[in-house]
């Protein structure tokens, strides 16, 4: 078992780090690559703290909707390849629920901010 | 010692402007190995002449598939400029003998390409409202180009553009079943050949654009440009990728596809909504493989930016974008 702190409470303090103090010490181009590494930082946070929920929600859709279980990326391939042959399509219960909670599980690592994800966390509220 | 770009520049705009006593400011821009943008003035008796060279330095002579290549570029702004289109003047094009590669020398055009810039300051508020309109007039100007005068071109259908939209989605050798439900969208909805074949510019969007208080001054960015569907222009500046948040103005997040459709419609041309849907899912898929290829291009260097890497985060953008088209919960 390895120690605390954890690597995702390690990377809120570097990027807290480079938020705060650092942010405001540099300028021009390097000042949009730093906005870029703490964007990564916060992305991998995100992803620590959120993925093995959702990776596990997600393989539990997929095995039903499938009907078999294997490791994820097996089963997305089949997903894929089954929407691609038009053997599984929107019209397949279950299928357009599951591609959307997979795609807001997505957006919540990878762009929280961006309106199309935030329009859609508004609706689901109402 | 070789020549620097900056010698070689001054010596260049000494053999075909009259007067210029040489060249200051040279800044390079942007660009990657194969192909640069300099910023530079020519300095001149009646007033400095802000310029800006485009090129592919020697040694990167050969243009990706898909681009036009510098050569065609240049032609296609010149035509454009003929026409009365918004764009830069090309004033040269580089020779063998000006020893700076292959591309052209053409007019800085003042304004702001920022989209968040154009999206907010108050510099821009009044022509805001004033662009979908003007960019529908531009572009059907652009659709009106004669083609016989046009240099030689890809010519691109719906089906050949699906074709390596899926040839390139699958060299990522990663499933992302949004993607597949596009792909087999567009194979179901393709509307077949273009009525009528024009010209495309092919990246017609924020960023290509230079915008002024008073609307839009100039058209950037030819490399891409091809013979195909006119529709695929009005759709691919409707994606939302280029609305950068502002997600309910469908034209680059400041005007309407009625606006746009009605100021390229005042031009004598006629819009097919439906075709411009079908471009729309279209683009919106390419942006997202674009955005795949960036973090391919990552790993495989030589470039292992980490801008490059983070442009991969965005693919799923696209992903709940598509959603929004193809399945939507709720009417939007």
């Amino acid at each position: 078992m390895q120690d605390e702190p954890t690597p995702t409470e390690l990377i809120q303090a570097v990027a807290g780090f480079l938020r705060n103090d650092i942010t405001p010490a540099i300028s021009g181009h390097n000042a949009f690559k730093l906005r870029v590494a703490i964007n990564a930082l916060d992305l991998v946070a995100r992803q620590l703290t959120l993925e093995q929920g959702s990776d596990a929600a997600e393989r539990e859709r997929l095995a039903r909707l499938l009907g078999k279980d294997a490791s994820l990326h097996d089963l997305n391939r089949a997903l894929a390849d089954a929407i691609s042959k038009g053997v599984i399509g929107l019209k397949t219960e279950g299928v357009a629920e599951h591609l959307w909670q997979t795609t807001m599980d997505k957006l919540a690592v990878d762009q929280p901010n961006y309106a199309s994800y935030r329009r859609e966390l508004e609706v689901k509220k109402n | 010692m070789p020549a620097t770009t900056e010698e070689l520049l001054a010596r260049c705009v000494a053999t075909w402007c009259a007067g210029a006593t040489g060249i200051a400011n040279a800044a390079r821009l942007s660009g990657g190995a194969s192909q640069e943008t300099w910023s530079f003035d020519i300095v001149h008796p009646d007033g400095n002449i802000g310029t800006i060279l485009r090129r592919a330095p020697i040694g990167y002579g050969a243009a990706p598939d898909r681009a036009a290549g510098l050569g065609a570029e240049a032609v296609l702004m010149q035509q454009a400029y003929a026409a009365g289109i918004p764009s830069p003047r090309v004033m040269h094009v580089l020779s063998p003998a000006d020893e700076l590669g292959t591309g052209f020398i053409m007019g800085r055009v003042d304004g702001e390409t920022i989209p968040r810039k154009i999206l907010r300051d108050e510099k821009f508020a009044a022509a805001r409202p004033k662009l979908a309109r003007q960019l529908g007039g531009v572009l059907a100007k652009i659709h009106a180009l004669g083609l016989p005068q046009l240099p030689e071109l890809r010519r691109m259908t719906a089906a050949s553009e699906i074709g390596e939209l899926e040839r390139d989605y699958r060299s990522l050798n990663w499933p992302r079943p949004v993607f597949d439900l596009a792909l087999r969208w567009l194979r179901d909805n393709d509307p077949g050949p273009s009525p009528e074949v024009t010209l495309v510019h092919g990246d017609f969007r924020h960023g290509n654009l230079i915008i002024g208080p008073d609307g839009v001054r100039a058209v950037l960015d030819w490399e891409l440009a091809h013979f195909g569907d006119p529709m695929e222009d009005l759709g691919w500046i409707c994606v939302n990728s280029w609305r950068f948040g502002e997600i309910d103005k469908p034209v680059g997040g400041f005007g309407s596809r009625e606006e746009l459709f009605a100021g390229y419609e005042a031009e004598a041309r006629r819009v097919d909504p439906a075709r411009v849907h079908f471009w729309e899912v279209m683009g919106t898929l390419r942006w997202g493989v674009m955005c795949c290829g960036m973090m391919q291009r990552f790993r495989s260097g030589p470039d292992h930016s980490m801008e490059r890497a983070m442009i991969g985060r965005r693919s799923s953008e696209t992903e709940i974008d598509l959603l929004r088209l193809l399945a939507p919960r709720h009417k939007q």
